[in-house]
């Protein structure tokens, strides 16, 4: 056990989870990673929908689609359903 | 100071006295499902329902599963709760017992104790309990309706104290309490919900990072219920066993408080020693069994036997150190069982009772009488043979045979 | 059920914060989670959500971490609607009594096919025949995923599973899809509706409507399985999509029993070149291999044929309807 865990009269009871997921990263899971053609790009924001992470985010002040790498799996959801076909999935150099 | 209060003399049977305490300890959810001999217990609680006697939200659910897992939800969200079970029923909780106790939810419930299948028996004895004891509930057996009440409603207090915050088991014996007419005397409404108070919470530490009283609430999200893998569940457990820890000191505060209000107590709250100080022979058990052999214990002692009785009313947590001191001068023990561990070296309260006298320099002999299954009667006459088996032995110091079984024909 | 129509635009959801966190553990293109990050910003204020034991409550509920903004609870596997029932008790119960401060709390049970239709089906009924107030999403992958791929009562005829592997007697499994919203259907519920991601506008109205409802609703929520179904995760929304034009898998919705085809079945109705046969919808998956191959091509024409007779009688429900 590493000592980073704690002891059981230092954590609250029944297992209620002291840590969000959003400090776990998923990122380190994908193989390959989607790629944007920011020229092909129109925002209509189907990659932002169907995203499994939420690491797919649409920052409306920015009228711009931002890709969170953390949490991307490369599952290549968003390659396949872009209707213009912006994204593409490339093995990370 | 607390005042004792003015009572009010009831004939009750013991489900039914359940039901009125319940009744006056202001619940929040009754979720329940039938099975004999434990039924009364809700079908009283429903006329409370119907003819709006309480703001109880009563689920009559489709199983005794549901039934224990609408409890533990309602009681998570924040709510008082209580269900009433036996048998198979209670069998059928038993996923849901350990997930109740492993979510720290104070859930009450009587269990009017009754036989397992198979063959199908209906009657009183305490395999469905005694099956239960690893679940991780507080068990309190009572001796009759008065103390089924009592408990009750102590119960309640027990359960959700922060640093018990564990479920408990009120276990009345099936029939022999559950269904005979008793006088009880009840406390006022007021005066038992003074006592009982309202429902406190532990405060927990959430993944938003707020310290929060511990329930579903959507102003302060927790999760509860997740998967804990072997870095963490093991410090669960734990936690549970401090609870329980916890919940011996409480029973007997608990105990005492009430008889401030009431008059009643039941010896610490933990173990209800009857004539046992000058002992030499003496028997332990739970349950109803105690107020017979009471009675028979009165009528050695006018024959100048050194005749006592200890009446285990908790029985988890094991009051250890109290049994040790209020055992550790007989000379021969005899501890009944109403349930059978086939393969086992006699039965649960027996390995318990045992177990904990283990570590004195000079133990008392002790031999186990497995009786009253599936409803079989044991009449004063046979009780008192124990009495006379116990004497043989301490005369004698041979022990014949280790477990009995008594009324059995052989 | 309120009138009110739910409008908004796909910048309103992807503007809208998840409730159901990024960090959780779901497979890549894990389509349930997919689906369940959408219908939890489909809510429409507090809400408590409960789950039975299964892949979605795994793979957010991992000690010291949880993906959920939202109070959340899991207690075992066949009892998310006793859950929810014990909760809405509370609920009630305590308002009465002055204990809640929000007007109102949604409550929603997640459970998959096999906390639905098998083991958790009994507590279910339960909990719909007493009218409590909650939604209940089956997130339908066809089979006991978590588990390792078994065949649950939900998993399609021919589908292999580690439970009814295909072999050179049996291809796959042998029984047919329970057919579970016509059980619900049968309860005579105020809402029931069948939706899958792909068309997550119309899965995530529907999950809104099942939350306005007074009382029990039911969303059968089809949602592909990279994992269990052998296809690729890149496919999951294609899947999606190709069950529903293939008509595997219509989506509709029937409001107090009348049933009506949602648009994308809808049109298929209306133009029947449209419908695509099931081969173009089972090739591709892993679990319907050995479905392509001459000793089994009487099981790929039966199940064009089952399907098509289940279409046909939709059709007649809803337009009787």
């Amino acid at each position: 056990m590493s000592s980073k865990e704690k002891t059981w009269k230092e954590i609250s009871i029944a297992g209620v989870p002291p840590k969000s997921s959003i400090g776990f990263m998923t990122g380190d899971w994908k193989t390959y990673m989607p790629v944007r053609d920011l020229e092909k790009c129109t925002t209509c924001l189907t990659c932002v929908m169907f995203c499994p992470e939420g690491a797919i985010k649409w920052r409306p002040e920015m009228g711009k689609i931002e890709f969170d790498f953390s949490f991307c799996k490369g599952c290549g959801i968003c390659a396949n359903e872009c209707p213009t076909k912006a994204i593409t999935m490339k093995m990370p150099e | 100071m607390t005042q004792k209060v003015k009572q009010e003399i009831v004939a009750m049977n013991g489900d039914e006295a359940v039901a009125f305490a319940v009744k006056q300890c202001d619940v929040d959810v009754v979720a329940a499902y039938p099975i004999t001999p434990q039924t009364i217990i809700v079908e009283k609680f429903s006329e409370y329902v119907a003819n709006g006697e309480v703001q109880t939200e009563f689920v009559c659910t489709e199983s005794e599963h549901s039934a224990l897992t609408a409890c533990l939800a309602a009681s998570v969200t924040g709510a008082r709760t209580f269900t009433a079970s036996a048998s198979a029923g209670l069998a059928l909780m038993h996923e849901m017992l350990f997930v109740t106790s492993g979510s720290r939810a104070p859930v009450v419930m009587a269990v009017a104790n009754r036989a397992l299948s198979s063959p199908l028996n209906i009657h009183g004895d305490h395999s469905d309990s005694m099956a239960e004891r690893d679940s991780g509930w507080i068990h309190i057996y009572v001796e009759n309706a008065q103390e089924a009440y009592d408990s009750i409603v102590q119960a309640f207090k027990i359960a959700e104290d922060v640093g018990v915050s564990l479920p408990i088991i009120v276990g009345l014996d099936g029939f022999t309490i559950s269904h005979t007419l008793e006088r009880v005397d009840v406390l006022s409404e007021d005066a038992i919900k003074k006592f009982v108070g309202e429902r406190q919470f532990p405060m927990v530490l959430t993944h938003e990072g707020k310290t929060v009283p511990f329930k579903l609430d959507p102003e302060n999200p927790m999760t509860m219920g997740p998967n804990a893998l072997p870095n963490y569940y093991f410090e669960f457990k734990r936690q549970q066993e401090e609870g329980m820890r916890n919940a011996l000191k409480k029973i007997q505060e608990v105990n005492s408080e009430y008889a401030k209000i009431s008059g009643r107590s039941y010896g610490n709250g933990l173990i209800d020693a009857y004539k046992l100080d000058d002992a030499e022979i003496a028997i332990v058990c739970i349950g109803s069994t105690a107020g017979t052999l009471k009675v028979i214990v009165d009528q050695l002692r006018e024959e100048g036997v050194k005749a006592g009785v200890l009446r285990l009313r908790t029985f988890r947590p094991l009051p250890s150190e109290e049994l040790r001191n209020a055992l550790k001068n007989i000379k021969v023990v005899a501890v009944m069982d109403k349930s059978m561990s086939p393969g086992g070296l006699g039965a649960a309260v027996f390995n318990e009772v045992r177990n904990a006298l283990y570590d004195l320099k000079q133990r008392p002999i002790m031999v186990n009488y497995i009786f009253g299954l599936g409803g079989r009667d044991s009449s004063p006459r046979d009780l008192r043979r124990i009495f006379e088996d116990l004497a043989k032995i301490a005369k004698t110091g041979l022990v014949e045979k280790q477990v009995h079984y008594l009324g059995l024909r052989e | 059920m309120t009138t009110q129509e739910w409008k908004f635009t796909a910048k309103d959801i992807a503007s809208k914060p998840d409730l159901f966190l990024s960090g959780h553990r779901a497979c890549a293109g894990c389509g349930p989670a997919a689906a369940l990050r959408l219908i939890m910003k489909a809510t429409r204020g507090p809400t408590i959500v409960t789950q039975a034991t299964g892949c979605m409550e795994i793979v957010g509920s991992i000690y010291p971490y949880s993906s959920w903004a939202v109070p959340w609870l899991h207690t075992a596997f066949e009892n998310a609607a006793a859950n929810a029932s014990g909760i809405d008790a509370a609920l009630k119960a305590m308002r009465k009594k002055g204990k809640v401060k929000q007007e109102h709390i949604d409550i929603i049970a997640i459970a998959g096919d096999g906390g639905t239709y098998d083991i958790g089906l009994q507590a279910l009924s339960g909990a719909v025949e007493r009218g409590h107030d909650f939604l209940f999403v089956l997130y339908d992958n066809e089979g006991y995923m978590n588990t390792g791929i078994q065949r649950s009562s939900s998993t399609p005829i021919g589908a292999a599973t580690t439970t009814t592997p295909a072999g050179s007697v049996n291809p796959g499994k042998l029984e047919k899809k329970k057919p579970i919203t016509e059980i619900m259907l049968a309860h005579e519920m105020e809402y029931v509706a069948t939706a899958t991601p792909y068309y997550w506008k119309d899965m995530m109205t529907k999950a809104r409507k099942g939350l306005e409802v007074e009382g029990p609703a039911f969303l059968h929520v089809f949602a592909p399985c990279p994992r269990g179904w052998r296809s690729e995760p890149a496919k999951t929304m294609e899947y999606s999509k190709l069950s529903v034009e293939s008509c595997v898998f219509p989506i509709w919705e029937a409001v107090n029993g009348k049933r009506q085809l949602s648009t994308p079945s809808k049109l298929i109705a209306l133009a029947p070149q449209k419908k695509k046969p099931v081969k173009a919808y089972l090739e591709g998956q892993g679990r319907f291999r050995h479905l392509f191959t001459p000793q089994n091509q009487h099981v790929l024409d039966g199940i064009q044929l089952a399907t098509d007779e289940r279409w046909q009688r939709l059709l007649q429900k809803c337009e009787s309807a």
